[in-house]
């Protein structure tokens, strides 16, 4: 075989080799590590499976922090202000926006009382961002206080 | 034969582009549908803006065509839209009401004196939990509210010229003949 | 009305740069035009230069009629943040953006100034084209000039808090500069396709801008990760975030161009394949801009989100890229190289760099932009993907990779004698051994993912000291600028994989006078006090360890925006950093902590430090300014610049010089007994 020709050979190789690699990368890894969204209206109708990881987003309801007596265990209530509700279970610290009205996004399962244990909590990072999964059940979103970008054209 | 496989690269990259376009222009963030479009005003027992003592409730609002406009001094969209709100008030007569959002009052009423006072009164909502109840994401928003009490219409930004002319206007007309 | 003409500067940079494009083209073809190129370079600059300046002084005097001004200062900034709130928020920033594309131009128009006209002038033109672009989306989306007449509100909304730190004054600019810096290779690559004359001149000339784009990106990657880890209160320092990642993938597209540049240079090999990925880089920083801009994607870094800007940057993204891509498809040589290198060669070794980079930026892209494939073709159903979908495909590509860079200094072009090989096996067996038994005596614990890390770090480091060693007498900058580099790399490699594998943390509920243990230090909590800062007051602990190290963390409150904030407390170190922030506070009192300790973190932006500081370090090799003479000269001389075939020039590296430099690195006897470690 000559020089270009096996060249050749290696580039084919190395193309079809890097193709095959990211394929199988991509496809064993994404396979446990996507969380789909979910808004308390599909949580509570029962949609949203138990036992997995899941996302899940929605207002803090007011009134509905319960701090433990002891420890960092907190609960809440994630509502979307249409009748849909759920209670969120979580232990360690809240992110600084966290705070009742305002929204979050929660990645966590659900257990069998379908009580959201939460391992992580995220609150919109500040007043120009919203996260866009929240959008969808925004009607009732609390504002957040000044925001000069609201209304920006 | 080989110079067609050079147009490889950009063959990949317009399909990552058309899957750009289309992830970007399905998910328009600017467009919030409020589900509180043809449901009534929610319920409210506030104070009114330079008026100890007094409050407005929802019975107040009913009874007339109103615009609601969530404002702040803090705002500077506000201030700009101010002009425009003015003109609406005066030019048309539409009633418009203020919601005074997240703000320190004495320092609205300064700035009402300051700027000029559209408003037929305002409420007062120091604290924002009003603005939840109304799906407020920040100021300026503002509601047009029929006289049955139920909201029509929202803007979230600021209302201008062309908003009034293209949005408001035709909502407004909408309004008219549905009577 | 000094704004106005700042406004009115940059219309005219506008123009400008317009010209700059066409005349840059022109001058190619017809060389009276060159002379204009240069002074339209600086032209643009200097426009450009004044309406930053001007925007600048309006933040500096706190002139709220400017809407962007009064959107993103107060009166009560101090003065430096109000300076850095210039780029704080996306007009002030895109404007940053521009000003760095024409410095960058400006320096090409120098720095280029004697390669032939039709590279010149191509080259220039093409980013004045891009500046052009740039400039219409500034201007017609988002003019940071524009005023709150004729009532200016008193009192401006303040920087977000977020930003209001050291990290973010420099973080942008130095970002900035690395993604736009890659616009040169961009043009570079155009101009030679254009032309059609991929050679090793036209990689010797992209070569050093591109090092030094890179590393800028590599720094203020680097800086944006250390901001997250002390800012964000939350003790990580790569999250896997969509805005993190666009900054990564240019980076992963830069670092296999500049390996790729490398043998285009010197062996005339995998032209097509350089210009692609020079294509590449800039894309890629062009996409990063359209993700942190457009909001497309979830991420807490985002600026505000605006369709308009969105689609404005994608038009621009499509006809960039697009249009370079096209001009591949049509003059790219469909002639393969004749450049020969054996089985094991430096050729084939970065070969493999290239492939494990390029499949590692799929990799990386695919997870970024599948929950917006995955919500087109769901109709709306959204997902994340998770930062263990990143790690699981990433950490092992980078594992191969540190591999085979472990052969980098004893793989010689062409072929390399199977002997020189024995050395670096010898220095691996000893570096696995050290991985091995370093963690586990220094941490305690048996860790794969620790001992694989520092394993695989060491034998990079073995084997590059080694080789440096070896040279010592005939060392160039260009050499000893990779080799820093990539000890950088292994610097940062076994960062990764300690700081992942040891770190400890706890969230705990403590109240004034209470003490926790954590990985045998005890932390105590002394005292809590009210302090005022300029524009905030803070809730601020003191603790103090057993061993005497005080930490300070704050919650810190804006009343401006009504925003709070977690200031981090830490004691760093070389070896540890000790990391303490406040949670809320509790009903009864208490606070809720969060201590971390984490084992050598700072060695993952030490070793960026070193990787950037190789790359510039490698431009200062005073080849390139020689050879940069010699092309001169040959330009003089009417040599052969004027065929524009699109034929391979195998020999180009062998004519260019290439031969002297190599022939000085590769001593005939490879030195055994000369390695520190034996």
């Amino acid at each position: 075989m000559n020089t270009r020709r096996r060249n050749r050979l290696v580039a084919i190789v190395f193309v079809l080799g890097g193709t095959a690699v990211t394929a199988a990368l991509v496809l064993t890894a994404l396979d446990e590590n996507i969380n789909l969204f979910y808004p308390p209206e599909r949580v509570v109708g029962g949609e949203a499976p138990a036992g997995v990881t899941i996302r899940a987003g929605g207002m803090v309801a007011d009134g509905s922090v319960e701090h433990d007596d002891s420890g960092l265990g907190v609960s809440f209530v994630l509502t979307d202000y249409q009748g849909s509700d759920f209670v969120v279970r979580y232990v360690g610290i809240l992110p600084d926006l966290f705070r009742e009205g305002q929204g979050i996004l929660v990645t966590g399962e659900l257990d069998d009382e379908r009580v959201f244990q939460a391992s992580q909590v995220l609150a919109k990072h500040d007043e120009n961002y919203m996260p866009p999964e929240l959008a969808g059940i925004a009607e009732a979103e609390s504002s957040t206080p000044p925001d000069p970008h609201a209304g920006a054209p | 034969m080989n110079r067609a496989r050079l147009f490889i690269p950009m063959a990949v990259f317009a399909v990552l582009a058309c899957f750009l376009f289309l992830g970007f222009t399905l998910r328009d963030p600017h467009e919030l549908p409020s589900a509180l479009i043809d449901r009534p005003f929610p319920d409210f027992d506030l104070p009114i803006l330079g008026k100890p003592g007094a409050r407005a409730t929802r019975a107040d609002l009913v009874g007339q065509r109103r615009l609601v406009n969530v404002w702040a001094t803090w705002c500077p969209t506000c201030l700009a839209e101010h002009g425009e709100l003015s003109r609406i008030a005066n030019e048309t007569g539409l009633s418009v009401i203020g919601i005074n959002y997240k703000d320190d009052p004495s320092e609205a009423s300064r700035w009402l004196a300051r700027h000029g006072d559209p408003y037929d009164y305002n409420i007062v909502d120091v604290s924002g939990d009003f603005g939840v109840e109304i799906g407020v994401y920040g100021a300026p928003e503002t509601f047009l509210v029929d006289a049955e009490g139920t909201i029509r219409y929202k803007r979230v930004g600021d209302v201008n010229e062309d908003i009034w002319r293209e949005e408001l206007q035709p909502a407004i007309a909408a309004l008219e003949a549905l009577r | 009305m000094i704004v106005e003409f700042g406004h009115f500067s940059v219309v005219a940079a506008l123009l400008v740069a317009l010209a700059l494009g066409v005349v840059g083209h022109v001058s190619a073809v017809n060389s009276v035009w060159r002379s204009l190129v240069a002074t339209l370079a600086s032209c643009q600059l200097l426009l450009l230069a004044i309406g930053f300046a001007v925007l600048v002084r309006a933040f500096l005097v706190s002139d709220f009629s400017v809407a962007y001004v009064a959107e993103n200062s107060n009166s009560l900034l101090p003065w430096y943040y109000r300076v850095s709130a210039t780029w704080g928020a996306h007009e002030g920033s895109f404007l940053l953006w521009i000003l760095i594309m024409g410095v960058w131009t400006w320096a090409v128009s120098l720095g280029c100034r004697r390669l032939p006209d039709e590279i010149f002038g191509r080259v220039l033109g093409t980013m004045g084209l891009l500046n052009f672009g740039f400039l219409l989306f500034l201007l017609s989306t988002s003019s940071p000039f524009e005023r709150l007449l004729p009532a200016a509100p008193p009192e401006g909304a303040d920087l977000n808090p977020l930003l209001q730190d050291f990290g973010l004054i420099v973080h942008p600019p130095l970002l900035y500069t690395g993604y736009v810096g890659f616009a040169v290779a961009f043009s570079f690559a155009v101009a030679a396709l254009i032309g059609g004359r991929l050679d090793a001149a036209w990689a010797r000339w992209s070569r050093p801008w591109t090092n030094v784009a890179w590393a800028f990106l590599t720094v203020g990657i680097a800086l944006g990760s250390w901001w997250a880890y002390y800012e964000l209160g939350w003790g990580g320092w790569w999250f896997w975030d969509p805005v993190e990642n666009a900054s990564f993938m240019p980076w992963l597209a830069g670092t296999a161009l500049i390996h790729s540049l490398a043998v285009t240079e010197k062996r005339g090999a995998f032209k097509s394949w350089t210009a692609l990925l020079a294509i590449a880089a800039f894309s890629l920083s062009l996409l990063g801009a359209f993700i942190v801009r457009s909001g497309v994607l979830t991420s807490v870094h985002a600026f505000a989100v605006d369709p308009e800007r969105g689609l404005f940057v994608l038009a621009l993204l499509a006809i960039a890229v697009g249009g370079a891509l096209a001009i591949y498809g049509v003059r790219a040589p469909t002639i393969m190289s004749r450049a020969r290198y054996g089985g094991f060669s430096r050729e084939l070794l970065l070969l493999v760099n290239n492939a494990i980079l390029v499949v590692a930026l799929a990799f990386v892209l695919h997870g970024t932009l599948y929950p917006l494939a995955h919500e087109a073709m769901t109709g709306g159903e959204k997902t994340s993907v998770g930062a263990p979908y990143f790690n699981r495909g990433f950490v092992p590509l980078m594992c191969v990779l540190a591999c085979f860079l472990a052969l980098a200094p004893v793989a010689r072009w062409k072929r390399t004698p199977l002997s020189l090989l024995k050395n670096s096996g010898l220095m691996c067996v000893a570096a696995l051994c050290m991985g091995l038994v370093l963690p586990l005596v220094l941490g305690g614990a048996f860790k794969v993912g620790a001992a694989v890390a520092v394993a695989l770090g060491i034998w990079i480091m073995l084997v590059h000291g080694a080789d440096v060693w070896r040279r010592r007498n005939s060392t160039t900058r260009g050499y000893l600028g990779m080799t820093i580099a990539h000890i950088g790399f292994a610097v940062a490699l076994m960062g990764i994989g300690v700081t992942s594998e040891f770190s400890r943390e706890v969230d705990v509920r403590m109240a004034v006078g209470d003490s926790v243990e954590l990985n045998g230090v005890t932390y105590r909590f002394a005292a809590l006090r009210r302090i005022e800062g300029p524009n905030y007051v803070a809730d601020r602990a003191e603790f103090v360890t057993d061993s005497g190290v005080h930490l300070y963390p704050e919650k810190r409150h804006y009343p401006v925006r009504d925003q709070v904030m977690t200031e981090a407390g830490i004691a760093a170190g070389f070896v540890r950093d000790l990391y303490i922030a406040l949670g809320s506070a509790l009903p009864d009192g208490a606070w809720g902590v969060r201590i971390q300790d984490k084992p050598m973190v700072r060695w993952v932006w030490l070793g960026a430090l070193l990787m950037a500081f190789g790359g510039v370090l490698a431009v200062t090799d005073p080849r390139y300014r020689r050879l940069r003479a010699t092309d001169g000269l040959r330009e003089a001389r009417g040599s052969p610049w004027a065929t524009s075939g699109a034929g391979p020039e195998p020999s180009a590296g062998e004519r260019e010089g290439a031969p002297l430099a190599r022939r000085k690195r590769e001593p005939k006897a490879p030195a055994v007994g000369h390695s520190p470690t034996t």
